[in-house]
């Protein structure tokens, strides 16, 4: 479970949001929508412990959320609107040295399999320079799937704006991937602009007000 | 070994090995600045032995700072970096592991290089034995302070221009120590104490470094 409790956030003079409540439970899936501009990105950032909010607490599994992280970082899976890709390694490569693949036991598989799912297989060996706009959001994406296998259990993703930038094949696959992580008792907080069918136990929005 | 530092250490040397030209830029700087002085100051083999030390760790010290722009600048700009914060891994120890790997590509290649290099300066064998041993003992540090610089810098603009003011005033004890142990080695004296405080000054760092560059690294992910 996790709990918001009066964020706020301030940025410059100017208070970028402020009160901001909501639970999310075990299967729950929270949409935060607004304007650009409103606090999507930055309200993400603090839910994942990046930056600190400038009043307010949050709390994991009834615990308020201190500087040692650790144990919540280990739960945590969250993907910002960068990429975080290594233009000269390859497709392949970039799932394989990713920092968190080293937990996976048949390594190579699992990155295969990964790549099947958003379909980049074909690319697996081409520079990650040469991949579009999109596909490179899908490799980013792909983490996903390998975080699905590292750590089957319950898993808080924090998905900043993951349907830009996809064909609308990937943001059903994608869709349903999320689906399925919420049914195994996942949470998930997403921010989009697009209506999606994410099937989850209790949706809930949150809209960010300027 | 197959364990997230040894992936981050991985990650790095082969995105170099596959633009090499990164490595070859410092080491061709260091080349060519300590090359310059020869030309400039007097090819009088008495006066150029005076100079070698100084001039060899100074160049070595400029060519390491100016591979320190891509110790975390590209981590930085494209979200690896914010990956890393959150990995349930000590911070510390992942930033170890950077410095480990930017010590291999920019700081291991000057110390093999250096005693070629220090041949124009006709130094003796001696010399020579001392000028790569202090330079293998004092890249690391360079690396370590190189990197606090470098985290600290991330995210201001014009970083290219505040780093150097930054890390060169941080660099001077590293300078007289190592320069120092070789120039004491030049004239018959005993080098010892030199290197001694070379390397007490790099643990120092092995164990404030990774530290306080961790710190610096998050708040520029904020």
């Amino acid at each position: 479970m996790l709990q918001a409790q009066n964020l706020s956030c301030l940025r410059g003079d100017r208070h970028l949001f402020e009160q901001v409540n909501f639970t999310v439970q075990a299967g729950g899936l929270l949409y935060i929508v607004g304007e650009n501009g409103a606090g999507k990105s930055s309200l993400l950032k603090i839910l994942a412990g990046l930056s600190q909010p400038e009043d307010g607490k949050i709390f994991w599994q009834g615990q308020a959320l201190t500087t040692d992280k650790s144990s919540y970082f280990d739960k945590l899976f969250y993907i910002g609107h960068l990429n975080a890709i290594k233009e000269d390694l390859s497709t392949h490569e970039n799932l394989l040295l990713w920092p968190y693949s080293h937990q996976l036991m048949d390594l190579n598989d699992a990155v295969s399999r990964a790549l099947g799912a958003v379909n980049l297989l074909r690319q697996a060996h081409l520079p990650a320079r040469l991949l579009s706009q999109g596909q490179k959001r899908r490799l980013a994406l792909a983490r996903l799937w390998m975080a699905t296998e590292a750590s089957p259990s319950a898993f808080l993703w924090i998905l900043d704006e993951p349907f830009a930038a996809l064909d609308s094949v990937m943001t059903d696959v994608l869709a349903k991937h999320i689906s399925q992580h919420l049914q195994r008792g996942g949470m998930a907080i997403v921010t989009t602009h697009q209506p999606v069918a994410i099937q989850a136990v209790e949706t809930q929005t949150y809209r960010l007000r300027e | 070994m197959n364990s997230i530092y040894f992936a981050v250490i991985k990650r790095d040397l082969l995105q170099v090995y596959r633009r090499k030209s990164d490595i070859a830029t410092s080491l061709l700087f260091f080349v060519m600045v300590a090359s310059l002085f020869p030309l400039a100051v007097s090819p009088d083999p008495a006066i150029l032995r005076q100079i070698g030390p100084g001039v060899l760790w100074v160049s070595a010290l400029l060519a390491c700072m100016l591979s320190l722009l891509r110790l975390f600048a590209a981590d930085y700009n494209d979200g690896s970096l914010e990956q890393l914060v959150l990995s349930r891994h000590s911070l510390s120890l992942l930033v170890l592991a950077k410095i480990f790997s930017h010590w291999l590509l920019a700081g291991l290649p000057l110390v093999l290089l250096s005693p070629l290099i220090a041949l124009q300066y006709d130094m003796s064998a001696n010399a020579l034995w001392v000028l790569v041993l202090s330079l293998l003992i004092g890249t690391p540090a360079l690396s370590f302070l190189g990197a606090i610089a470098a985290a600290l810098t991330l995210g201001v603009r014009a970083s290219g221009l505040l780093m150097p003011l930054l890390v060169l005033p941080l660099y001077v004890p590293v300078l007289i120590f190592g320069a120092g142990a070789v120039t004491a080695s030049q004239t018959g004296m005993d080098a010892q104490a030199n290197l001694s405080l070379l390397g007490a000054t790099g643990l120092l760092l092995l164990l404030f470094s990774p530290w306080a560059t961790a710190m610096a690294i998050r708040i520029a992910v904020e």
